[in-house]
């Protein structure tokens, strides 16, 4: 049966206020399309949990959409801080926000214990760091073999994993390749799981090369189809960071004014991604990635 | 022996200085990833370069300006989970050399990436770890690059994001600042080499706390020819 639907269906089905959900995507394949939606459909409440908040977690904080944040890293990769996220955790602005901080390593271990529906994860941090003590839910724990000490962190289980792939079938079979982050681990440990691919294409396709299906259809529930759906993040392969909005994101997101005329422009002033992705016109062209093609491998037997 | 070069590209030649070839370096962004570029071009070859990304043995063909760049997967090594970077590579102890900046670094090597003033009512929030605990505490080497001033010198950091010498631990190996060089001494830091035409007087102006000299206080040699035509070539800004 296909699990085919628009954004708007979605995330009106899948993301209620309340909910914790998870976008995942290190800086590769972030789906700003949701999030956009997200903000449209005006969900309040949520937490919302990510390695590193990026510009789209910068946008739901700033739009209201948030009331806690589950992370690791909140910059602007390689172009300074997230001012949404400054106002909302220094002044208030829209209004606080909780903030529940690991490093990568301790977000990885969480959801990889969500996924594995483990408690906890061992790992070896921590030891010398504040972060323990401002983050309670980072605990140690002894082992029963050896006696060591381990730093100890819960799972992880959001109630939606949001995660854009190069190319699913109508089952929500996802390829991917380029940076994988925690993109897997993210599906796994959530209760629901929606697919945004850049193409929709025959399960034949995915059989064809099954080593890189990273999430099975058996664990998804919707499936999206929305090209350029990461815009200004990247899809390897088919469209490159954009780079330039990531460095004018800054003083976009510095004044409370240009934030909200963005998001009139961008988010509330277009129905859909598709509406963005014209608005966008030749810029989207400039974007285009070149080609590299890989030898194809034999699956024979 | 060149004469007219900035701070910046004697810092990234400093730290390229300590690479040895055919370590494994995590590494970041930014003035990390020109040292490493500039290490692998001239006396490391070998280098292998992983990204927290996860891309290993990436041979970016553009300055990445993110540490997920796209340029960081075309003909890499090898391209594996945040899980596989974390838990096998780092955890596991295959990574020779990290990288680590700070907004604060203090008499004790304690790196602060999260905020300045109190946590819960921060007077300036940052953008928190990342990867910086575990690299810390994981790295069998790490290198600190960051610019010195009082403010980013303190004696203690308002909030340790990665911890330095701390349960007997040995700090970092060397921090790099615009100013001159330390290195970390039976737990505490020290002055052991000064940028060409800067002064003690300077370093003490600039640092929270009275900072130890080392006795064969040196010099860093400047930049090569060599070293600048190669970071220039990388489009190094000041």
């Amino acid at each position: 049966m296909s699990k085919l639907m628009t954004m708007k269906q979605a995330i009106r089905r899948f993301v209620q206020d309340g909910d914790t959900i998870v976008i995942e995507g290190f800086t590769h394949l972030i789906c700003f399309a949701a999030g956009h939606e997200i903000i449209r459909q005006r969900r309040r409440e949520l937490t919302v949990c990510r390695l590193t908040p990026d510009l789209i977690y910068d946008q739901l904080i700033g739009a209201g959409c948030v009331r806690r944040l589950i992370f690791s890293w909140a910059g602007n990769p390689g172009a300074g801080p997230l001012h949404a996220l400054r106002r909302a955790v220094e002044h208030d602005i829209p209004h606080s926000i909780e903030l529940e901080e690991y490093s990568h390593f301790g977000m990885v271990a969480r959801l990889t214990a969500g996924a594995a529906k483990l408690p906890f994860y061992p790992l070896r941090d921590y030891r010398g760091s504040d972060l323990p003590r401002v983050n309670p839910r980072i605990k140690t724990v002894t082992c029963p073999f050896t006696g060591e000490e381990l730093a100890a962190v819960p799972a992880l289980n959001p109630d939606t994993a949001i995660i854009h792939v190069q190319r699913a079938d109508e089952n929500g079979n996802a390829h991917v390749w380029g940076l994988l982050g925690v993109q897997k681990e993210a599906a796994f440990a959530s209760r629901q799981v929606i697919i945004v691919a850049e193409e929709i294409v025959p399960e034949s396709v995915i059989r064809a090369d099954p080593n890189r299906t990273l999430i099975p259809g058996l664990v998804v529930d919707a499936v999206v189809r929305e090209p350029f759906g990461c815009h200004p993040s990247y899809a390897q392969g088919y469209y490159d960071r954009d780079n330039d909005f990531y460095v004018r994101w800054r003083e976009i997101s510095q004044d409370p004014g240009k934030f909200n005329s963005y998001l009139d422009e961008w988010v509330y002033g277009v129905r859909d991604r598709a509406e963005y992705v014209a608005r966008m016109g030749a810029a989207c062209e400039r974007l285009k990635a070149g080609d590299q093609y890989c030898e194809p491998v034999n699956y024979g037997y | 022996m060149a004469t007219d070069y900035s701070a910046n590209e004697l810092m990234v030649c400093q730290a390229a200085r300590q690479l040895r070839d055919g370590e494994v370096v995590f590494v970041g962004i930014g003035l990390p990833n020109l040292a490493c570029n500039l290490a692998r071009r001239l006396h490391a070859p070998g280098l292998v370069l992983i990204y927290e990304s996860g891309a290993v043995g990436a041979e970016p063909k553009r300055l990445p300006i993110s540490i997920g760049d796209p340029s960081l997967v075309t003909n890499s090594l090898s391209v594996c989970s945040m899980f596989d970077v974390f838990s096998y590579y780092l955890q596991g102890g295959l990574i020779d050399v990290g990288f680590l900046q700070g907004a604060q670094i203090d008499r004790f090597g304690n790196l602060n990436t999260t905020v300045i003033g109190d946590y819960a009512r921060p007077a300036v929030r940052l953008p928190g770890s990342g990867g910086a605990c575990e690299i810390a505490l994981l790295a069998k080497r790490t290198f600190v690059i960051a610019p010195q001033s009082k403010r980013s010198f303190p004696e203690r950091v308002d909030f340790i994001t990665s911890p330095g010498c701390v349960d007997g631990r040995a700090g970092p190996a060397m921090v790099v600042t615009n100013l001159g060089c330390y290195e970390f001494v039976e737990g505490e830091m020290v002055l052991t080499a000064l940028h060409p035409g800067c002064t003690v007087e300077q370093v003490r102006e600039n640092t929270g706390w009275e900072i130890a000299i080392a006795e064969d206080l040196k010099y860093i040699e400047p930049p090569t020819a060599e070293e600048l035509r190669i970071i220039r070539g990388q489009d190094l800004q000041d």
